[in-house]
């Protein structure tokens, strides 16, 4: 399940921390305005315009694949049986007369006292920030790496180098990236940076569950422009993916 | 018995096995007169198909049966003929023939592949010797025809998930209506419902005298579908009441193709629709037949159900009986299977407009019912009856 809010200007999409799916977390921001020619929000008051809900992601995918060659597309949260988002998708057709579609998402709103708990997650202070390589490049190497073993070492400094490694008894395998440039600091991101002092050839490593950083990048349908990855050793990564319509951050904790 | 496919054929029929693979695990084999029948039937016995072969599909077809007397026919497993047109893309590129041959003396039925380069690949399969497969039904009796091309249906199912068991068709005005059926067991708060309506003139022929919802099974459909978008035929769908079994048929000059499927009937329409069919007696449609109640795909209730709607068609009950309050509707099994043996399948093939009320036979319990012989008071309790009847599908009194 994932939570899905809703305020005037942008809609979150978020995968919150449980130890049950194995510690990930995402979150995404999409500004509405970059999406639709239509956006009507009315929420519990004029103070809080907005609108808490949770529904079975693949529902929502399986339901926007249906509408790739429509007309229109119209959202809209409902009551039917139970709450629903329900999408009318308008299909070209034979006849003078369009082919409608709706699929009914059913949804459990939130109620007004838990939004607390889906705040954005804090930026851990980390070691190393670093763009990472092409997303695609990374996944190859990941999907031959998986095979020999299920933790991956990431390595990384302020110089731009990145390894990828795997380490078993019978085989150690190495992957080095050079030159990937590491994003400058603006204001107020640099408070969570940790390495001022350190040398930057110094690498900083973290272990995490190779299987875990392979979905993320199997979800990738967005190319983004560009990757960040945070290091913070021994507790998580931390991915930022740019985009011009979407921003996405996404959590993996470490293996200690 | 020997028959011959040339060239594109081939794959015609490899595409129709692949269909008839959809349904049901054996292939019944019936060479007559007016060409070659491959039929199936599943399991529970809710969904029947027949792809009727002309002569002219053949390069060569002789149905002459080995013995003078008796006329051949068999089953073979549905998986070795499949076995056989596996590869359809391999079927299209290199094989040029496809010769059929009862050998009587190894008993085996042999299908050769004639293919380039002389080479010729030789698939013997042992097959039982049974009686006739048919559904009787009448496409004529029904009161909504619908006729569509198949994209039209292939572009509607792709709406719904693949793992979505059965749809709800719902003609109503101009327009029909599909939507995925919902169990009753299942949490509608978890599921996600999808609609889609289309305009009558979307179809090539639309001809609906009242309002109709009937919920069959996607599966079987999806066969047929494939089978139809292959060969571009445009799809009749023929139907009745809610119960009563859907008839989607494609018609070709060479090839005849048939699929019967039970629909869900449910306890509104129930007792109306076993007053006799001629009576064409009906109540207005559900306004919401995803909230009505369904019994799930049990084959014990299948087979219960069937024998008792055989018994009650044969008794003429009056259309103002009281209205049976059972509690819950079922799945029509097929009720008009019939497995003839011997003389008198001649004369009952599975042409369109055979009455079903001819002859009862239950494909379950292999017993026939001759209306004379059964007195109004007969239960199933003189028959052997391999399911107890619980309260809930006893035959109204």
């Amino acid at each position: 399940m994932c939570t899905l809010r809703l305020t005037k200007e942008k809609l979150f999409f978020m995968l919150t921390d449980k130890v049950a799916n194995g510690g990930v977390s995402m979150w995404s921001e999409l500004l509405q305005e970059n999406f639709f020619d239509e956006f009507q929000i009315e929420g519990i008051s004029l103070e809080y315009n907005e609108i808490y809900l949770e529904l079975a992601p693949e529902n929502l995918s399986r339901a926007l694949k249906t509408a790739h060659n429509a007309k229109s597309v119209k959202i809209k949260l409902t009551k039917k049986h139970c709450p629903c988002i329900t999408i009318a998708v308008e299909l070209p057709s034979l006849s003078s007369i369009s082919r409608v579609v709706t699929h009914d998402i059913p949804v459990e709103l939130i109620s007004r006292r838990l939004w607390n708990d889906f705040r954005e997650p804090s930026v851990p202070d980390f070691d190393v920030s670093i763009y990472l390589p092409p997303l695609k490049t990374v996944k190859n190497v990941l999907d031959r790496m998986r095979n020999l073993c299920h933790v991956l070492v990431l390595e990384a400094n302020m110089n731009g180098e990145m390894n990828l490694k795997i380490d078993t008894d019978l085989v150690s395998v190495s992957t080095h990236f050079r030159d990937l440039g590491n994003p400058p600091f603006r204001e107020g991101t640099s408070r969570h940076f940790q390495g001022q002092d350190q040398d930057p050839e110094s690498l900083t490593e973290v272990k995490v569950d190779i299987r875990k950083f392979q979905q993320f990048l199997a979800g990738q349908q967005v190319n983004p422009d560009k990757a960040i990855c945070n290091i913070a050793s021994k507790r998580m990564i931390h991915i930022i993916l740019l985009h011009e319509d979407v921003s996405l951050q996404y959590f993996i904790p470490a293996i200690l | 018995m020997k028959c011959v496919v040339a060239g594109s054929n081939v794959k015609v029929l490899g595409k129709a096995v692949h269909s008839l693979s959809r349904i049901g695990d054996e292939l019944y084999f019936e060479p007559v007169e007016s060409g070659l029948a491959l039929r199936t039937v599943n399991l529970s016995r809710s969904a029947y198909a027949c792809f009727l072969f002309n002569p002219l599909f053949f390069q060569q077809y002789d149905a002459e049966a080995p013995k003078e007397d008796s006329q051949f026919r068999c089953k073979i497993a549905m998986k070795s003929v499949q076995t056989i047109f596996k590869s359809l893309s391999t079927l299209e590129k290199t094989v040029e023939k496809c010769r059929i041959d009862l050998n009587l003396e190894r008993s085996r039925l042999v299908f050769q592949l004639l293919c380039k380069y002389g080479i010729t690949k030789t698939h013997k399969l042992s097959f039982q010797e049974c009686e006739s497969l048919q559904a009787v039904f009448a496409k004529e009796e029904c009161v909504a025809i619908l006729k569509a091309q198949p994209k039209l249906l292939v572009d509607t199912v792709m709406n719904f998930p693949a793992t979505l068991e059965e749809v709800n068709v719902t003609v109503t005005g101009e327009r029909v209506l599909f939507r995925n059926h919902l169990e009753e067991e299942q949490d509608i708060t978890k599921l996600m419902v999808t609609e889609m309506s289309l305009a009558a003139d979307e179809f090539d022929h639309f001809e609906a005298q009242e309002d109709i919802s009937i919920t069959f099974c996607l599966k079987e459909l999806r066969g047929l579908l494939s089978f139809a978008e292959s060969s571009g035929l445009p799809i009749n769908i023929y139907f009745n009441d809610p119960g009563r079994p859907v008839i989607f048929s494609l018609d070709d000059p060479v090839l005849e193709v048939n699929f019967v499927l039970a629909t869900l009937s449910d306890e509104d329409t129930r007792p109306h629709e076993h007053t006799v069919s001629g009576a064409k007696k009906r109540c207005p449609p559900q306004a919401d037949t995803a909230n009505s109640t369904f019994l799930s795909d049990d084959i014990d209730a299948y087979m219960i159900e069937m024998e008792t709607t055989g018994l009650e068609e044969k008794q003429e009950l009056p259309a103002d009986m009281p209205s049976c309050s059972t509690e819950r509707g079922t799945h029509h099994a097929l009720d008009c299977f019939q497995e003839n043996s011997g003389s008198d399948t001649e004369s009952e093939e599975d042409i369109p407009g055979t009455p079903p009320q001819k002859k009862f036979r239950s494909l379950f319990f292999g017993s026939v019912l001759s209306p004379a012989s059964r007195g109004p008071d007969q239960t199933l309790l003189n028959q052997e009856v391999l399911a107890e009847a619980s309260d809930e599908d006893e035959a109204p009194k």
